[in-house]
């Protein structure tokens, strides 16, 4: 907080608040696709936004009330998949109304169904895991991740199995279709992240939100104070899971394929090294953290290799370590700055709390140790 | 009848292996309250330095005689060994410094250590599964018409008597009694001049010498490993100690062994695909209606 709020007086007088600073940030970012760059980077920007969503989404589960959920690519799975049955030809019904046969709903209406779905998974599953400890949370929510994909795989007189489900519904507005241009998937996912970082940052100042605060400080002391623990963490999970629902949504609408691998274990790992590094639970360090991981997958270690291949390395290709980046990054981040690199002043206080004690104790114990010589 | 007998011997087997890798996480758990997710990849590491160490002997295929039992004892003391400090670096790496964090932050470290030696692993032997030799002959006792391979016997004989060592370990030397301890309270062991530091590193050296252990059965078993072989084998091993009742070593053993028993079962009698859905199906529904599992006791929430 004290870092934002220098670097906010040192910039000019419209610029001083944080909504100017919002409306600028977006305002960029519209403008950024027609910058001089070509389709591949527009379509960096739609994949990468969508991750973005998918990240503020995690941010609610682990960054505000502080439970680490490391299946979150099943809710994603979930939405995507509600999306792929419900817009493709994929269910083998001839109803009158879609004569060419299977379901199609409209995209903008199954935007809220899918996250809907993904919300009542969450709910599904958090009713009966969110009573156990932290830690057997964790263990329970990679297992679930772990089952759903397996799932829609085996399923595969519903699901297509390893080929997935292709040709999926693309988003129209009136009669103008999105087809397969990336800029309009680009606008829509950046009308997403608009949507998301509101309601986030909305949620954060609510009473359920600082609800969420006080039980990852400390569970017991907040259910001591009066909060529902049980139904506080539900609707964290719930409303974590919408957004991958939107996400889930949007990417399969733009690649017009569901499949399994796009969800497995590795990516909600992807999400979480993206938390951890930007700034578990602040807004700003999340978009910041999803945005420099995507670009290190899309662009910098590609980059790098070639580079690397030039001066005659022909063996390596970095891009095969970017899991290896992820986990050195988790390590790193933890040991050295769990707060993330712009962390929000709340929690990097609780992050350096035990620190503190620590000291506290050497203290005395120093002083003990001089009381009795 | 014969198939379902079949199939438990070879569900006792499997679950000789998630047995012993189930140990190291009840082992973990119990002295500091931390899933270890590179446990799993702990075990993966052991068939994958059994295999550089027969390599080095210059065994690619079956030995027999007296040799089989120095070769076999070099490879299964060699991976223990090396699986055993890989485990203390990590723990001396990654987890001491945050012993005292909230708990989010060694869960999260856990799952950057699992990714970092799996995708060392990875460079090591590349993305293809890799073939291991079978070592030890492998002739089988016919009891009507079940047969029991010798490799199965080898795994559920290898497990007991390591299960036995350690309990004797535990329970009856003046270590074991350092660890019980501390796992009970840290700052009390400590003021009793116990060395936590050095307590909780026997105990990641314990329990990652017997995922080494498993490792080398595991190859010897399966015929082939893979660099991602530990996840999933470690995420069942967890659900091993938490059926059990995690902290308990009794439990991991039993938990281990109905593991193996589910999933010998589900892949004959639903399908194979389906295995790991119930096994982790098991681990959901064990958290939530019994979550000290089978011979645990209840811990108080401490404040």
């Amino acid at each position: 907080m004290a870092v934002a709020t220098r670097f906010g007086s040192s910039l000019p007088a419209p610029l001083r608040t944080p909504g100017a600073r919002t409306a600028l940030v977006f305002a960029v970012a519209l403008a950024l696709p027609f910058v001089g760059h070509n389709g591949g980077f527009t379509n960096f920007l739609a994949d990468a936004g969508a991750f973005v969503l998918l990240a503020l989404g995690l941010n609610i589960v682990v960054g505000f009330a502080g439970l680490l959920d490391l299946g979150y690519a099943a809710f994603f799975a979930i939405g995507s998949y509600a999306f792929a049955l419900l817009a493709s030809p994929q269910v083998n019904v001839h109803w009158a109304i879609w004569p060419q046969g299977g379901i199609h709903v409209p995209f903008w209406v199954l935007l809220f169904v899918a996250s809907g779905i993904a919300a009542v998974f969450g709910i599904l599953l958090g009713a009966p895991t969110l009573r156990l400890r932290g830690d057997y949370l964790a263990i329970v929510t990679l297992g679930f991740g772990e089952i759903v994909p397996q799932t829609f795989l085996n399923l595969s007189q519903w699901t297509g199995g390893p080929n997935g489900i292709g040709s999926l519904d693309q988003p129209t507005i009136g009669s103008y279709k999105f087809g397969f241009d990336p800029l309009p998937y680009y606008f829509m996912v950046l009308g997403l992240v608009a949507l998301t970082v509101w309601l986030a940052n909305n949620l954060r100042a609510s009473r359920l939100g600082r609800a969420w605060m006080a039980i990852r400080e400390d569970e017991l002391a907040a259910a001591h104070m009066g909060i529902n623990t049980t139904t506080t963490k539900l609707a964290a999970f719930a409303i974590g899971a919408s957004f991958s629902g939107l996400a889930g949504c949007a990417l399969a609408s733009k690649l017009q394929l569901v499949s399994t691998e796009q969800f497995q274990f590795q990516v909600s790992v992807f999400i979480l090294a993206m938390l951890v590094l930007g700034g578990m639970g602040n807004i700003p360090g999340v978009i910041v953290g999803s945005l420099v991981l995507s670009a290190l997958e899309r662009f910098i270690l590609p980059q790098a290799t070639n580079f690397l291949h030039g001066l005659g390395f022909a063996s390596i290709d970095l891009s095969n370590s970017r899991f290896l980046i992820y986990g050195v990054i988790l390590v790193m981040m933890m040991l050295f700055r769990p707060e993330g690199l712009i962390p929000s002043g709340q929690r990097k206080a609780e992050l350096h709390a035990a620190e503190d004690d620590t000291t506290v104790a050497g203290h005395e114990q120093e002083l003990y140790t001089e009381a009795i010589r | 009848m014969d198939v379902f007998l079949q199939q438990l011997i070879n569900g006792l087997s499997l679950g000789g292996i998630y047995a012993l890798i189930a140990l190291g996480y009840t082992m973990v758990y119990g002295i500091i309250e931390l899933i270890n997710f590179a446990h799993g990849d702990v075990y993966t590491l052991g068939t994958f330095f059994s295999l550089a160490i027969l390599t080095l002997l210059g065994v690619t295929g079956i030995v027999t005689g007296p040799a089989l039992i120095v070769v076999v004892a070099v490879t299964i003391l060699g991976a223990m060994i090396l699986c055993g400090l890989t485990g203390v670096i990590v723990e001396r790496l990654a987890y001491r410094r945050l012993r005292n964090a909230p708990k989010l932050a060694p869960l999260i470290t856990a799952i950057g250590m699992s990714f970092i030696l799996e995708n060392l692993m990875l460079y090591w032997h590349g993305p293809s599964p890799i073939p291991f030799p079978a070592v030890i002959p492998n002739p089988a006792v016919g009891l009507g018409s079940v047969t029991i391979q010798a490799k199965q016997i080898m795994v559920i004989v290898l497990a007991v008597v390591l299960m036995v060592v350690l309990q004797v370990f535990v329970y009856n030397t003046k270590l074991g009694k350092a660890m019980r301890a501390t796992a009970q309270d840290k700052d009390a062991a400590q003021l009793m001049g116990i060395n936590i530091n050095t307590t909780i590193a026997l105990t990641f050296l314990i329990g990652s010498a017997l995922a080494g252990a498993a490792g080398f059965v595991s190859g010897v078993y399966y015929g082939s490993t893979w660099f991602l072989n530990g996840f999933a084998a470690g995420l069942k091993a967890f659900t091993a100690a938490v059926l059990g009742g995690i902290g308990n070593l009794a439990g991991a053993m039993l938990g281990g062994f109905l593991i193996g028993l589910t999933e010998a079962m589900t892949t004959q009698f639903i399908s194979d695909q389906w295995s790991n859905v119930v096994v982790f199906s098991v681990l959901v529904l064990v958290l939530i209606f019994r979550p000290t599992g089978l011979l645990g006791e209840s811990l108080p929430n401490k404040v």
